[in-house]
C-alpha cells in the first residue's frame, strides 16, 4: 500500500468530518423548523417530535414569500451581470498588460472592502434619497456590483494569469482585435473560472444584509428582509423564524447544487497544471 | 342611451375621485404578537378607506436603527413608525415627529391612561399614539410555594424574594429559585437592574447631572443581583432575555421571574405553556422605596414628519388605538390577547376581566409606574427603566455589559460599576451635560 493510498482514507474522514460540521447548523435549522415553538427552545434538545408545517402557513400567510424572492433573484443576478461585465475588461488588461501600477491598483481595489459599511451609510443614504433610489431594486444592484467589484476582479485576474500568454499573442499575430481575443479566444479557455466567479457573486449578494435591510422598505426588500421580520423581541420566535431561514436559503442551495461542478471545476481551475 | 352615457360618466368620475384620494402607508413595525394581529386586521381598515398599507416588520433593534437612519435624513420611506416611551419624547423635541392631537372627538383622548398620554408627550403636545403599555411585577410558581409552605406577600421586597428563592431552589433538578434577566443591553438586563437600583434607593444622575454608579445604593443593588443570581439563578445567566426567560418560566425551571406584565398573556396561554393554571403574579419588589420599582414601557405609534401621506396615516392610528380596535380583537380573537395597558374602558369591560385574571394587577402596575419620579432621590431626567437622553442607548447598553461581565464572575461588582462610573461620565462630559 502506497504512502498516498495510506493518506487517502484519512483525509477523506476529515473531509467528511468538516463538511458535518459545516453543514449541521443548517441542518438543525432545518429540524427546528418542522417543531413547535416549545420544542424548538427544550432543554435537552428534542430529537423525536412530530413535525408540523405549521410554522410554513403562518409565514406564508403573514409574508409574500415570492415578492421577496423575486427581488432577491433579481438584485443578486443583476449586480453578478454588471460585476462581471464591468471585471472583465479590467482583469484582462491587468493580467496581459501589466505596468508598474497593476499590482497597487489591485491592492487598492482590495481596500475598499476594509471600511465597515456602516462607516458610509448615512452619506449613500442621502444620496439615494436624493436620486429618488431608495427602497429600489437598481439602488441594491448597484451597491451589490460596486461592494463585490474587488472580489471579482481579484478571481478573475488570478484566472486570467493562468491562460497562457503565447495563446493571446497567436490570436493577436492572427489578426484578432481586443474584443475577439476576449471573446472568442480568453472567455471560452476561462468559462468555468468565470462561471465559479460569478456563482460566488451570486451567493454574496443572496445572503447580504446590511444593505438590504438599510436601503429598502418594502418595494425591493429581498430574503434577508424576509428573515428579519421573523425575529421577536417579545414572544417565542424560533421554529418560525427556523422556517423562515429555510425557505430563504433553499432557492440558492439548489442553485449551489446544480452548479457545484462548474463550481468546482472553477475553484480548481489551473490547479493541476 | 344618453342617460347610460352619463350614468357611465358619473361612475368613471366618481372611480376616479376614490383612486385619487386612496393613498398606501407604509407602516415599519416590530414582530410582536399585538403588531402581528394589528397587521391581520388592518384589511377591515383598507377595506373601509379604499387605502393601502405596506407593512414592514422588523426586529426591535434593527428597526431602531433603520427607523433612526429614516427620520434622521429625511428619507421619507415610512408613514407610520412603532417607536417606544423612550424615543417619543426625544424625537417629539427635534420636530422629527408629527404632533397627534387633532383626532376626531370619538377617539376619546381621556381614556387613555394619564401617565400613558405623559410619556408619550412633550412640550404639552402628545407625539404617539399606545398600541399598549407595561410594567413590570413578580410571576410565581403558586404549587411550588404552597409544597414549600411559603406565602407570596402583595409588595414584596428583594430581602423576601431572595428567602423564597434560596428556599426553592433545587439545582439538581434544574429548579431555579429566581431567573432574571442577565443578557446585556439597555432594554435587556439594564431594564431590570435600573428598577432594582431604583427600589434600593439609587439613580443614574443627581440634580447636576454626575453620574451616581459608583453610590452605595448602586454597589448594593448590583451585589445582591449578582450573588442571587449565582445562588438560585439557571447557569448561563448572561445569555437569558426576555424570550429565554419565558422558555424557562414556561417549561417549569423557574419559581419566581420578575419581567414584563405583557409575559403574563404568553404565560397564561395554555397551548404555549407547561405553567398556566399554577402561576400567580404580584407587584415587583420594594425594598428601600416603591419609587420606580416597577417599569413603565409602550410601543406606540407615531407619524414622522417626513411621512407623504400624513392624513392616511393619522387616519389609520386613530383606528387601531380607538376603543373600537380593542373591541374588535377582544371580539374576533379573545380577550386575553386583547391590547393591555392603554384605555380606561378596557379595564371597565367585564369580558376583559372576566377573561385576564391578571388585568387589575397589570392596571395597578401600570398606574403606579410614575416616570416623572422614578427614584427616592430628585433626579433631572424621566423614566424608570431607562434615561430619556439620547445619550442613553450607548450608555446603558455598556453598563448593561460590564454589569453582565461581573455575573459572569469576569469582573468584580466594585471593578465593574467604576469602570461604567468612569465611561458614564466621560460620555456626559462630552455631550456637555456636565461642565
Amino acid at each position: 500500500m502506497s504512502a498516498r493510498n495510506r493518506t487517502q482514507p484519512i483525509a477523506g474522514t476529515f473531509a467528511w468530518l468538516a463538511a458535518l460540521l459545516m453543514f449541521f447548523p443548517i441542518f438543525w435549522m432545518f429540524l427546528a423548523s418542522f417543531k413547535t415553538e416549545v420544542e424548538a427552545i427544550a432543554t435537552p434538545p428534542e430529537l423525536i417530535f412530530t413535525p408540523t408545517l405549521e410554522n410554513y402557513r403562518d409565514i406564508l400567510q403573514r409574508a409574500d414569500y415570492l415578492s421577496f424572492a423575486l427581488n432577491s433573484v433579481i438584485v443578486s443576478f443583476g449586480s453578478t451581470v454588471l460585476a462581471v461585465l464591468l471585471a472583465v475588461p479590467a482583469a484582462f488588461g491587468m493580467a496581459f498588460y501589466p505596468t508598474e501600477r497593476t499590482r497597487g491598483t489591485l491592492l487598492w481595489m482590495l481596500s475598499t472592502k476594509m471600511l465597515p459599511p456602516v462607516g458610509v451609510l448615512v452619506p449613500i443614504y442621502l444620496f439615494a434619497r436624493d436620486v429618488d433610489l431608495l427602497d429600489t431594486r437598481t439602488s441594491l444592484v448597484i451597491i451589490y456590483t460596486l461592494m463585490n467589484l474587488p472580489i471579482v476582479v481579484w478571481m478573475l485576474f488570478t484566472f486570467f494569469k493562468e491562460t497562457p500568454k503565447a495563446i493571446i499573442e497567436a490570436s493577436r499575430i492572427d489578426g484578432a482585435n481586443v474584443s475577439q481575443t476576449i471573446f472568442s479566444v480568453l472567455l471560452p479557455l476561462v468559462l468555468p473560472g468565470i462561471a465559479s466567479t460569478a456563482l460566488l457573486n451570486i451567493i454574496l449578494a443572496w445572503n447580504e444584509a446590511f444593505w438590504s435591510l438599510n436601503l429598502t422598505a418594502h418595494n425591493a426588500a429581498p430574503l434577508t428582509a424576509f428573515i428579519a421580520s421573523f425575529s421577536a423581541p417579545e414572544g417565542l420566535f424560533w421554529a418560525k423564524l427556523s422556517a423562515a431561514s429555510t425557505m430563504a436559503i433553499a432557492p440558492i442551495l439548489v442553485f449551489g447544487w446544480i452548479s457545484q461542478r462548474q463550481l468546482v471545476r472553477g475553484l480548481t481551475f489551473g490547479a493541476v497544471k | 342611451m344618453r342617460m347610460r352615457h352619463l350614468l357611465c360618466g358619473a361612475a368613471l368620475l366618481a372611480l376616479s375621485a376614490g383612486a385619487a384620494s386612496a393613498a398606501t402607508i407604509t407602516i415599519a413595525t416590530v414582530n410582536n404578537s399585538d403588531m402581528i394581529r394589528m397587521q391581520k386586521l388592518s384589511p377591515q381598515w383598507e377595506q373601509k378607506t379604499g387605502n393601502k398599507i405596506n407593512w414592514v416588520v422588523l426586529e426591535e433593534n434593527v428597526l431602531r436603527q433603520r427607523v433612526t437612519t429614516d427620520i434622521a435624513t429625511k428619507g421619507g420611506q415610512f408613514d407610520i413608525l412603532t417607536i417606544g416611551s423612550y424615543e417619543t419624547p426625544i424625537w417629539g423635541k427635534q420636530n422629527w415627529l408629527l404632533p397627534l392631537d387633532d383626532f376626531p372627538a370619538s377617539y376619546d383622548y381621556n381614556d387613555i391612561f394619564k401617565g400613558v398620554r405623559d410619556a408619550l408627550s412633550t412640550g404639552g403636545k402628545l407625539y404617539a399614539v399606545p398600541f399598549y403599555a407595561e410594567s413590570s411585577f413578580t410571576f410565581y410558581r403558586k404549587d411550588e410555594f404552597e409544597k414549600a409552605g411559603l406565602k407570596m406577600p402583595d409588595h414584596p421586597t428583594y430581602d423576601q424574594i431572595a428567602q423564597f428563592a434560596d428556599k426553592l431552589t433545587d439545582k439538581a433538578h434544574e429548579k431555579y429559585g429566581i431567573c432574571l434577566r442577565g443578557k446585556a443591553g439597555w432594554g435587556e438586563n439594564m431594564a431590570f437592574l435600573d428598577t432594582a437600583v431604583n427600589a434600593f434607593g439609587g439613580r443614574w444622575f443627581d440634580m447636576k447631572w454626575n453620574p451616581q454608579l459608583t453610590s452605595p445604593e448602586w454597589k448594593k443593588a448590583v451585589t445582591f443581583y449578582v450573588d442571587l443570581m449565582h445562588r438560585d439563578g439557571p447557569p448561563g445567566a448572561t445569555s437569558n432575555g426576555f424570550n429565554e426567560n419565558l422558555a424557562l418560566f414556561t417549561t417549569g425551571h423557574c419559581a419566581m421571574w420578575i419581567d414584563a406584565t405583557v409575559a403574563a398573556g404568553m404565560v397564561y396561554d395554555k397551548s404555549k405553556s407547561q405553567v398556566a393554571d399554577v402561576t400567580g403574579f404580584t407587584a415587583a419588589p420594594k425594598e428601600v422605596t416603591d419609587h420606580g420599582n416597577g417599569w413603565f414601557w409602550s410601543w406606540a405609534l407615531a407619524v414622522p414628519s417626513s411621512s407623504k401621506n400624513a392624513k392616511a396615516a393619522k387616519d389609520f392610528l386613530a383606528w387601531a388605538t380607538s376603543k373600537d380596535y380593542v373591541k374588535t380583537v377582544g371580539e374576533t380573537d379573545g380577550w386575553t390577547v386583547a391590547p393591555p395597558g392603554t384605555r380606561q374602558s378596557t379595564y371597565a369591560n367585564p369580558e376583559y376581566l372576566k377573561a385576564a385574571p391578571f388585568a387589575e394587577t397589570v392596571k395597578n402596575a401600570i398606574l403606579s409606574a410614575d416616570i416623572t419620579h422614578p427614584t427616592k432621590d430628585p433626579v433631572p431626567y424621566t423614566g424608570i427603566q431607562y434615561v430619556a437622553i439620547p445619550e442613553f442607548q450607548a450608555m446603558g447598553t455598556q453598563v448593561g455589559q460590564l454589569i453582565s461581565a461581573a455575573l459572569a464572575g469576569q469582573m468584580s461588582v466594585d471593578e465593574a460599576l467604576k469602570q461604567a462610573q468612569a465611561s458614564v461620565k466621560s460620555t456626559m462630559e462630552q455631550a456637555g451635560y456636565i461642565q
